[in-house]
């Protein structure tokens, strides 16, 4: 193989773009996309729909975040990462006692400063869990590493829920504790109105945020040595050994960046409903950006972007019309994408050889 | 004459599995009281969870069938449970009133309605082994995962299902749908599932899942597992096993969740969330894939371990501790407890060939 083939190989791998092929395929798709769309304006109106349609916008932005550090950790390590929701809502707690620290001394910038202390302190316990409970399962069966996560993703939600009073000291500077907590206001909340839709700066900063960071990341992945590095990793480890790719420190960076963008979802979740019901939190979301990660194509970056923001359009759209609804309509698209897409939305099916 | 020979035969082989199920069923109901040897020591708590380790015994063991023998990756078995419990408790508590029966038919009538339990989680089964045609791994455990929140989101919206049924004027069925009312649960089921009834099922399920293992279409399970494309060339058709195998695993679920209703006596769709799946899941891995016994055992230990921890008054910490243990134990052992091994009677002697 010449070096030329190999890069190409690399490139077309996991974790990069994949060239769309099928176009007719994609037309009719879109076809019964607008028709359930029609549908929905003629029975509430445009107005109703343009609003939802912002809504699910900002809570696609939300799941893609965590869909990212899904994928990218699939990507890399072929495991299913359950211990990434309870990542989320470690972030969104560590950014509520930073905010709130910052709200009571006066910080100025403190939202910002608040974001990256967060994704800083995840990365970090990301990285500790990978260490710990990942690390020497490597290159034993999958699945062992899958319901090692389970333990991580059970210990996390189980652990920080301990309420305070009950538990010796050091222990209990640590722990969240199981109460409903208000999230601290760092951005003060402007409404504006747009033609009938209200729009408010949070939502804009859950969207502008979310793109910010995936272009970041795209240009981690695709332009530094890091970025190489990764996908190499992911293409090929005994290879990347051979080339002295250092694999241990590979891994550990991305699951650092994968963690650190869990975080900061968690940061906005907890800002734009103001609220952390309980370290319980991150299971649900969790979930959903996993099968958001799944519906694109998992592995795949650009499939988790769309994954999520396919989920979260389709979510609100449907949670504005039933609020059972909206819960099982995301499942009900993935079954229907799989059935036909077996490998996603942008995934590449590829065939087992002998 | 032939079929008493036959009878002693089988006696002769299998007196060890026959000796320690009776025995273990006897000791239990000494401690019960039922037998009064000694004073009652187990409590109605101590049998209700007893009888929830049986239910938990044959879950896993089911699931086993699917993830370990198979060789097929399904976390979605609290939807084959959910069908199962709201069928039986369907027949025992809406159709008919069981409560008020006396024993015998009170006793077939249960039986009956935990037949037609599994046989329509079986169904469902069937549905959701057919796309296993096209996915594989990851993709076919997330649709498992969506098949069950599915099942589970549909009984949440019993009363908009049952409102839609009376406006297209089905009032009938709307009523009876309306009595599973989802979102508040299912309660006044009677309480039909004795602890020898649940002892019985249990056992059959094992020597059935057993001896379906070591037929020539378990075998051709196994060697799905091994190797498909392999198993494809020797000539075993790898869809009708892998429907098979969903199938007759959904059956068990479903037998397993018409007696947890019964001994719960009050069932909600929140009970047959992802979560439980993730229970069963951890049972089958901490005892080892592809082994009934640590099935068994793994399933029976993990249920009483978090009870025993609150009993010996680790209340606050017992959910901290069951994930740590499970993750130690996954660091140390990655292939479960028991790994491939299984006890001796639970493997059926080969016969000398001549």
């Amino acid at each position: 193989m010449t070096k030329k083939q190999l890069s190409d190989s690399i490139n077309n791998n996991i974790l990069t773009y994949n060239k769309l092929t099928n176009w007719k395929k994609y037309v009719f798709i879109s076809v019964i996309i607008l028709f359930f769309l029609f549908l929905y304006i003629l029975s509430f109106g445009i107005k109703a729909f343009l609003q939802q349609l912002v809504n699910g916008i900002q809570l696609g932005s939300i799941y893609a975040l965590i869909a990212l550090g899904y994928t990218m950790i699939y990507g890399i390590i072929r495991l299913i990462n359950f211990a990434h929701g309870d990542l989320f809502m470690f972030g969104a707690y560590i950014s509520y006692f930073l905010g709130n620290y910052f709200i009571v001394h006066n910080f100025k910038f403190s939202f910002i400063t608040v974001l990256i202390l967060s994704m800083a302190f995840t990365a970090l316990l990301g990285m500790t869990i990978e260490k710990i409970a990942y690390k020497p399962l490597r290159f034993k069966p999958r699945l062992a590493a899958l319901i090692t996560a389970l333990g991580v993703s059970l210990f996390l939600e189980n652990f920080f829920a301990l309420s305070p009073e009950n538990i010796p000291f050091p222990l209990n500077k640590i722990v969240f504790g199981p109460r409903f907590l208000p999230f601290p206001a760092l951005i003060a909340d402007k409404t504006y109105n747009l033609a009938g839709i209200s729009i408010n700066n949070i939502k804009i900063l859950d969207i502008t945020l979310t793109i910010i960071l995936v272009i970041l990341l795209q240009y981690i992945v695709k332009k530094t040595m890091i970025g190489k590095a990764m996908r190499a990793v992911a293409f090929h480890k005994d290879a990347c050994l051979m080339m002295g790719i250092n694999i241990n420190n590979i891994i550990s960076i991305t699951f650092g960046i994968g963690t650190s963008l869990a975080a900061a979802a968690g940061t906005l979740f907890a800002l734009t409903y103001g609220q952390l019901q309980s370290p319980y939190l991150g299971i649900w979301p969790g979930l959903k950006a996993f099968i958001a990660a799944v519906l694109g194509g998992i592995g795949n970056i650009p499939g988790a972007m769309l994954g999520s923001y396919v989920m979260g359009i389709s979510e609100t759209f449907a949670t504005s019309i039933n609020s059972n609804f909206g819960y099982g309509i995301a499942f009900v698209i993935l079954i229907v994408v799989l059935i036909f897409k077996p490998a996603g939305l942008l995934g590449k099916f590829t065939k087992e050889k002998v | 004459m032939k079929i008493i020979k036959k009878i002693i035969n089988l006696i002769r082989e299998y007196y060890k599995f026959i000796l320690t199920t009776v025995l273990i069923y006897l000791l239990i109901e000494i401690l019960n009281g039922t037998i009064p040897i000694v004073p009652r020591l187990l409590t109605r708590y101590y049998m209700q969870i007893l009888m929830f380790a049986l239910i938990n015994i044959i879950m896993t063991v089911s699931l086993n069938l699917i993830n370990g023998f198979t060789g097929q990756f399904s976390i979605g078995h609290a939807g084959f449970m959910c069908i199962g419990a709201y069928t039986s408790a369907y027949f025992t508590t809406i159709l008919f009133k069981a409560a008020k029966m006396a024993y015998f038919p009170q006793l077939a009538l249960f039986i009956f309605s935990l037949i037609m339990g599994g046989l329509i989680a079986a169904i469902a089964g069937y549905l959701i082994g057919l796309p296993t045609l096209k996915l594989k791994g990851d993709y076919l455990a997330i649709v498992t995962l969506a098949f069950g929140e599915i099942v589970r989101s549909i009984v949440r919206a019993s009363d908009e299902i049952s409102a839609f049924l009376r406006q297209i004027g089905l009032v009938q069925y709307s009523e009876t749908i309306a009595k599973i009312s989802g979102p508040r649960g299912l309660s006044t089921i009677p309480a039909l599932s004795k602890f020898w009834l649940v002892y019985v099922i249990s056992i059959l399920s094992v020597i059935i899942m057993r001896n379906f293992i070591y037929s020539t279409h378990g075998r051709a399970c196994l060697s799905i597992r091994e190797n498909e494309v392999a198993a494809e060339t020797m000539g075993i058709n790898t869809t009708r096993y892998k429907i098979i195998a969903f199938s007759l695993s959904a059956f068990f679920a479903g037998v397993g969740g018409g007696l947890f209703a019964h001994v719960l006596r009050f069932i909600h769709p929140d009970n047959f969330s992802f979560i439980k799946s993730i229970d069963y899941l951890i049972y089958l891995y901490a005892g080892g894939m592809g082994s009934i016994t640590g099935s068994i055992l793994a399933a029976t230990g993990l249920t009483i371990l978090p009870e025993f921890l609150r009993v010996i008054n680790f209340q606050q910490w017992r959910m901290v501790i069951y994930p740590l243990l499970l993750v130690i134990l996954m660091l140390r052992k990655p292939d479960g407890i028991f790994g491939n091994r299984e006890f001796s009677f639970l493997v059926p002697k080969r016969k000398e060939v001549n």
